[in-house]
């Protein structure tokens, strides 16, 4: 039995409204299969599942707004007996809510000392953890006052509801919240510390204009793809800059996948991975950036490329500024920036000629990695982009 | 093919990549990147959206005739009486 929960897509989440299942009980579905659509603050998201088998039960219904995290549905997975130990969750609609029940297999929960007791099922209780509900603040209404699933489920949503914006504000009211809210918590906790260096681009450039030329609009390469590309072989040398920090504790991750900083129109930014950059080709790497734009400002994500950043890049350069010194997307432990390309006087071997050139900088996570690691890192990115052919 | 056809058809690619963007108010005489929120991407997804759309090859070298609705009317005007 796998539970289906609320995902949690990235760090400025903590709610998500259920527009609509793409499957329903009996269906079989695969892992990564696209089983609903959830409404965040920032898009409509495709939500895909993470376990193989067929669809038990469904907890929640459309037009419902839970917590991250909350059982949304049961999927009995495959090789594995049906009906195993299935709490019996009943859905959460105010209107219509079904008499409360009792687990079957309620064990009394082990005391602290000096607490009073809690009446509340294991299954509840893990729930609780989940949610992080303190089972002390809920108010039992089951037999005997216990506490039952739905009880924890009402608790976790009263909670979110508290801590989610209001819902009167408009979306790009409510996603300048979640944004200020990851923000400050990026602040707050990562000691950030800032490198830039500028790139010698004419080479890259000039290799571009002349692999366009052969090619037809539909497979035509932008820069943003080689500085992207870039990035992430520099990352199969600095592993350490590729990964989360959680916990307590640095967690590199083995794939590379960069989250793209993508501008919205109404204001508002997200970061989706594209997945797998460093193996995919610029050919590639292309479509899928060309995609993921159009998605993005459509309001179209896929949950995955939502969760799985491991890095983030963001290049404002085409509003006109020469370098951004970004802010670290939490759990990520990096961030590259790249500023727009200008015309520079450059001396190299005692000449002075005009370069193109671009400001690269990274923002860094010192609990993680240090300067002169992170040079090493830039001076890479720099090294990679004077061989383009090779990107 | 009339220019206005042309024009919707253009219009409908832009459609495509700007849905919230209030058509009926931009000026065929003014650059569309300072008339709409636009970047590289989407402006090389719409150009790729008008090749499909009237079947002709667009060359890079081209791109700054298509600054404007007027110029990019013009241009797939002249590319038609060119087949």
């Amino acid at each position: 039995m796998a539970e289906f929960v609320m995902p949690q897509l990235g760090a400025d989440m903590s709610a998500g409204k259920l527009i609509q299942w793409r499957k329903n009980v009996g269906d079989r579905v695969q892992r990564g299969d696209i089983i609903a659509d959830v409404e965040t603050e920032k898009a409509d998201i495709e939500v895909e599942v993470f376990s193989t088998g067929v669809i038990e039960k469904v907890l929640i219904q459309p037009g419902q707004k839970v917590p991250v995290g909350t059982i949304m549905a049961i999927i009995r997975e495959e090789g594995k007996p049906a009906h195993a130990e299935i709490p019996e969750v009943p859905a959460l609609s105010p209107e219509a809510a079904p008499p409360p029940r009792v687990p079957v297999r309620a064990v009394a929960p082990p005391t602290a000392p000096g607490m009073a007791r809690i009446h509340i099922s294991p299954v509840a209780k893990k729930l609780a953890a989940d949610l992080g509900v303190d089972p002390a603040s809920v108010s039992g209404t089951g037999p005997g006052g216990r506490i039952t699933l739905e009880d924890v489920q009402r608790a976790a949503q009263a909670q979110a509801a508290k801590a989610a914006p209001p819902e009167e504000l408009d979306r790009a009211a409510r996603m300048r919240q979640v944004i200020g809210a990851a923000m400050a918590r990026s602040k707050r906790e990562i000691p950030h510390y800032y490198l830039s260096t500028t790139i010698d681009m004419s080479r890259a450039l000039a290799w571009l204009a002349s692999e366009n030329l052969k090619h037809s609009v539909e497979d035509r390469l932008v820069y943003g793809v080689l500085l992207v590309k870039a990035v992430a072989l520099a990352l199969r040398e600095f592993p350490e800059l590729n990964g989360l920090f959680v916990g307590g504790n640095a967690v590199p991750k083995p794939d590379i996948h960069v989250g793209v900083a993508i501008s919205l129109r109404g204001g508002g930014l997200v970061a989706p991975a594209l997945h797998k950059t460093d193996q995919q080709s610029l050919g590639e790497l292309m479509k899928s950036f060309r995609d993921l734009v159009q998605r993005a400002r459509a309001g179209s994500l896929r949950s995955s490329e939502l969760s799985d950043p491991t890095i983030t890049v963001t290049s404002l350069g085409e509003q006109g500024v020469e370098a951004v010194f970004g802010v670290i997307y939490p759990p990520q432990v990096a961030l590259v920036g790249f500023g727009k390309i200008v015309d520079r006087p450059w001396a190299s071997e005692g000449q002075i000629t005009v370069r193109s050139a671009v400001t690269a900088t990274l923002s860094g996570d010192h609990r993680v990695s240090d300067g002169h690691r992170g040079g090493l890192f830039l001076a890479a990115i720099e090294r990679l982009l004077q061989e383009p052919s090779r990107l | 093919m009339t220019r206005d056809e042309i024009r919707d058809g253009i219009l409908r690619a832009l459609a495509q990549i700007a849905p919230e963007a209030d058509l009926s108010r931009i000026k065929p005489h003014l650059r569309l990147r300072d008339q709409l929120d636009i970047d590289s991407m989407d402006l090389l997804n719409f150009v790729i959206a008008v090749h499909k759309q009237f079947n002709i090859d667009i060359p890079e070298a081209d791109y700054p005739q298509l600054a404007t609705l007027d110029g990019f009317v013009d241009y797939i005007a002249k590319a038609q009486t060119r087949k």
